[in-house]
């Protein structure tokens, strides 16, 4: 299975928007993830995918210098993570935030500003406008003046994206995205993506829905603390390989049917 | 004496004290919205106790040094350098061992706070002629403050209050999700050492006017009644400084005109009546708003099933919806419907039978998030989307 991730990135891999190599991240004795390398191909929208526990968060969090790792080395289109800030936007899990904290939807998007605006630069008509057209992409520009902690989940989940868009990076990180939100939502959360993937944005995202893999990705980066495989959907998501990533946690079945879906 | 005191007309140095209280207060109400909002409102409790050992081993080294020992940068740099150990003492329990924040908090607050107060014990008894009312930084006295003490507290306030305003943005930051705070590149551990440090400086300087027991207050009191007022951070900062600021200055002006009072305690209760009259007259978050709008709901949920029972030809047997539509001439004394109140009803009736068929059909899936049973259609839909709507509703028009 390694043989498969290394054939899939080939002597590029440090040019990738996203590579990483040997990262072990490990919260008291048992790592959470484990010797992992692996590339993100530019202007792909790629899937990470495994069971609870596997460390698809932790990848993400380690990868952005959010878990400091064990070991292992993260470069962002070949040059350290801490120079290539501005160009990876990060959309957490909906879980980590404080709802009830005094912000409306328009300043958590203008938020995704402040590296541009600085310690005392200030906010705009411009930056404003920006702000607005990103909520409008996503569907909330009739939300700009509420209260976050009045938004339904799905709501929440798609400011966070404008939050994202307004960075106006290239490579998007999200980790599960479509974790508990409505139908609308993650309609309005996939569209997006794809315009972002159309544009020439690179996108990673922890998913854990197998049935709408082969829909949403191009491309499944298997993993279960140890990477699995990664590459095109049509190669990697396959009932064997699921079969080494969930072991017996998957119904073969149930699989088969996604893997075909 | 007291209108006096608060148009500052008590001389020179009274005034000096009032506006270095006020400037102390308004640091404090905005270095602790941030405390506050990071939830870490009770750490400051831990630095402010941990301070005594600090003053009182300053007085002593000053007195064996040959000085008076009153000198208030040196009484300050003890206190700062001791509570600056409990706070690393404090975040050593935290992130080190299995303890919680909460009693890592309880242990170090009151281990230093007991080892201060038998320091004080011994120089009480060691230098009975000498000792310097030590005990006033306690609870806080500004009677018989110089006029370099006042302005060393203002400038400290100040130079709080310019870190606060320069770092707002990670402080939020961080304080509203910390993790996009640090895929930002932000480090989460140098915005709460700035943080804590921040909490510091407030504590050291407030030290001789608020006093080390009651410092906590000034930093939790003004975030907390300025939440009721705003959802916006920026502008909780910026009420936040001002009840801290009015607390200060009326509690320093009310203590001027009673100099045997200690000052903390008259700062204190400034500000909890400040943080009452929010809690209960905001608008929005207060609890008198709250309980009208609770009150203008249930009237409304009320007049709307009064009609829609009418509409249907139910009889209506609570009490205050039968007042409510008597009130509004909707029914008449013996219960009958007006011409008026049957068509309101219709039109209830039509708006709810409009409402079902557009939270049953798929395309109009936002807007049925809008349903409460009361907003009337025509502020969620255009006209036209009505009309499509009301393409669902002509075949059932005979049921």
């Amino acid at each position: 299975m390694a043989l498969e991730l290394v054939g899939s990135a080939p002597q590029k891999h440090d040019d990738l928007p996203l590579s990483i190599r040997g990262l072990t991240v490990s919260y008291g004795e048992k790592p959470a993830v484990f010797s992992v390398d692996v590339g993100f191909q530019p202007g792909q929208m790629t899937a990470i995918v495994g069971p609870n526990g596997a460390g698809k968060s932790t990848l993400l969090k380690a990868a952005l210098g959010i878990v400091t790792p064990l070991s292992g080395q993260v470069r962002c289109h070949g040059r350290p993570l801490a120079e290539m800030r501005a160009r990876i936007a990060y959309v957490p899990q909906r879980a980590s935030v404080d709802w009830d904290f005094p912000a409306r939807v328009l300043d958590v998007v203008l938020m995704g500003l402040y590296r541009d605006l600085g310690l005392l630069g200030r906010i705009r008509g411009q930056h404003r406008a920006r702000a607005m057209e990103c909520l409008e992409r996503v569907g909330m520009e009739g939300f700009a003046a509420r209260q976050i902690g009045q938004l339904s989940g799905g709501q929440q989940q798609r400011v966070f994206l404008a939050r994202a868009l307004a960075q106006g990076a290239d490579l998007y990180l999200l980790d599960e995205p479509f974790a508990g939100v409505d139908a609308a939502t993650e309609k309005a959360i996939i569209t997006v993506l794809k315009d972002l993937k159309a544009e020439g944005a690179t996108v990673v995202a922890v998913h854990h829905d197998l049935a709408t893999v082969p829909d949403y990705f191009d491309r499944v980066f298997l993993i279960n603390t140890t990477a699995i495989a990664e590459g095109p959907v049509a190669e990697v998501f396959t009932p064997e390989n699921l079969q080494t990533a969930y072991g017996g946690r998957l119904a073969l079945a149930q699989m088969g049917g996604a893997a075909a879906g | 004496m007291l209108w006096q005191a608060l148009t500052l007309q008590l001389g020179y140095n009274a005034t000096l004290v009032t506006l270095g209280a006020a400037m102390l207060g308004m640091a404090a109400g905005a270095t602790g919205t941030f405390l506050y909002l990071s939830k870490r409102a009770l750490v400051s409790d831990a630095i402010s106790h941990a301070t005594l050992p600090g003053v009182v081993l300053g007085f002593m080294a000053m007195v064996a040094m040959g000085s008076d020992g009153r000198f208030l940068p040196g009484l300050m740099l003890g206190s700062a350098l001791s509570a600056g150990l409990g706070l690393l003492v404090v975040t050593w329990l935290t992130t080190r061992t299995r303890l919680a924040e909460d009693a890592a908090i309880g242990a170090v607050l009151s281990v230093f706070f007991g080892f201060g107060v038998v320091l004080l014990t011994v120089v009480q008894v060691m230098d009975a002629g000498r000792q310097a009312g030590l005990e006033t930084f306690l609870l806080g006295a500004t009677a018989g403050m110089l006029w370099n003490e006042a302005m060393l507290i203002a400038g400290g306030g100040a130079l709080v209050l310019a870190l606060v305003v320069l770092l707002r943005r990670p402080m939020t930051l961080v304080a509203f999700d910390p993790g996009y705070a640090m895929g930002q590149g932000i480090s989460l551990r140098a915005v709460e050492l700035v943080m804590m440090g921040l909490a510091l400086g407030i504590t050291v300087v407030g030290l001789k006017v608020v006093g080390l027991v009651l410092i906590v207050a000034l930093l939790i009191i003004p975030p907390v009644a300025a939440r009721f007022w705003s959802e916006r951070v920026g502008a909780v900062v910026a009420i936040a400084g001002l009840i801290g600021g009015l607390s200060g200055y009326a509690g320093a002006a009310i203590s001027a005109t009673a100099p045997a009072l200690p000052t903390g305690p008259i700062i204190v209760l400034t500000g909890f009546v400040l943080f009452v009259l929010s809690l209960l007259l905001a608008p929005g978050r207060g609890v008198l708003a709250a309980a009208l709008r609770h009150l203008r709901f249930q009237r409304r949920v009320h007049l709307r099933q009064g009609l829609l029972a009418l509409a249907t030809g139910q009889p209506v047997y609570e009490p205050l919806t039968l007042r409510l539509m008597r009130r509004a001439g909707l029914v008449r004394a013996d219960g009958v419907a007006t011409e008026a109140g049957r068509a309101m009803a219709a039109r209830a009736r039509l708006d709810e039978r409009r409402w079902q068929i557009l939270r049953s059909d798929p395309q109009f899936e936002a807007a049925a998030a809008r349903y409460d049973g009361l907003t009337p259609l025509e502020e969620v839909l255009t006209a036209d989307q009505i009309a499509a709507v009301d393409q669902g509703l002509r075949p059932e028009g005979a049921v």
